[in-house]
């Protein structure tokens, strides 16, 4: 019958060091980056007079992208300001994504909770700045003491306005994009085994079986350039909404 | 779990390990039904609000993602415990 063992966690997930403090990991998202500035800088260099053509067409569908479906919706027009911050955020996401369905690499960076942790820790910062820097220490009576509730509430509502905007935000931010990918990855993990079980079985009733598994394998993975796009936006439009909330009070 | 660990006449980091399992299992299963339900009304509203008013559907999918990703984090938190108590 089947031998079916699923591996531990730290073997799908933990990489042998190519050197000392440098994994396969950080060369994805090392990787993520110096593709991103390539790209930008080779859409830089061409004429911006003339029709764009190539890679500036690329880039300028992901600025515009970024502008139209990111900001417009959650900032206005008055956080245009933010396009470079938010276009490296997304482009740099969507990179670290991406490699978990491309074959031989199959690791999605941001399978590993440091990156979002990070990103997230950056997002955080960058919001409270902004909020003190637009509002100034009137920031945290605005967040804290929301206007139009009744006075008495404010023993229960400023807590949970606390806990939600300075402890939750940061931490839902992470673990959204962190459990989303390690989930796609240990999907693709299990369908590829059970594959490779059934291919391998003893009896010939089995070996057809294989089929089954195998094309919930593709179907995930077609699910997965889905989803790496559809969380790299949902990111950088929290970003958004959280630093657009920031700068403008609620009245 | 001690003595049920010896009536069965089995390890007991056996029963620890196949209890933990099963419970890593619920955890995930309970974690997923609030945010299923939600994301199904959810996507289902904005789908009937696309169809009534197409020229809105823009906004309505920007808000629609915006709430699947508050909606679903429950569910993800969900999936970490699972990570956490299961493997």
């Amino acid at each position: 019958m089947l031998a079916l063992e699923f591996p531990p966690i730290n073997e799908i997930l933990r990489w042998r060091d190519l050197f000392p403090t440098f994994n396969k990991v950080a060369l994805i998202s090392v990787a993520a980056a110096l593709i991103a500035i390539l790209i930008f800088l080779l859409a830089a260099r061409q004429d911006g007079l003339k029709a764009p053509k190539g890679v500036r067409n690329l880039a300028e569908t992901i600025v515009e992208f970024i502008e139209e479906q990111i900001i417009m919706p959650t900032m206005g027009r008055s956080g245009m300001g933010w396009t470079p911050f938010l276009l490296s955020l997304f482009v740099f996401i969507y990179l670290c994504n991406v490699p978990g369905i491309i074959p031989i690499i199959y690791m999605p960076a941001t399978a590993r909770i440091a990156i979002p942790l990070f990103l997230s820790l950056l997002v955080w910062v960058i919001f409270i700045g902004v909020g003190f820097k637009h509002q100034g220490i009137s920031y945290l009576k605005n967040s804290l003491f929301p206007p139009g509730v009744p006075g008495p509430l404010y023993i229960l509502v400023a807590p949970i306005e606390f806990i939600s905007t300075f402890l939750v935000r940061p931490f839902s931010l992470t673990v959204r994009l962190f459990a989303n990918m390690l989930a796609g990855h240990i999907l693709l993990v299990t369908f590829a085994l059970l594959t490779e079980e059934l291919v391998q079985a003893d009896s010939i009733v089995l070996k057809p079986v294989a089929i089954l598994p195998f094309f919930m394998l593709m179907f995930i993975t077609a699910f997965e350039v889905l989803v790496g796009f559809l969380q790299a936006y949902i990111f950088t439009i929290l970003a958004a909404v959280y630093i657009g909330g920031a700068a403008h009070p609620e009245h | 779990m001690e003595a049920f660990a010896l009536l069965a006449q089995v390890d007991p980091a056996d029963a620890k390990a196949t209890a933990a399992a099963s419970s890593a299992g619920f955890a995930y299963g309970l974690a997923a039904i609030g945010p299923g339900i939600g994301i199904g009304y959810l996507v289902g509203k904005s789908v009937e609000a696309m169809a009534r008013q197409p020229e809105a559907a823009g906004m309505v999918r920007t808000t629609m993602f915006l709430g699947i990703a508050f909606t679903e984090a429950l569910a993800l938190i969900g999936f970490v415990v699972f990570i956490l108590i299961g493997l």
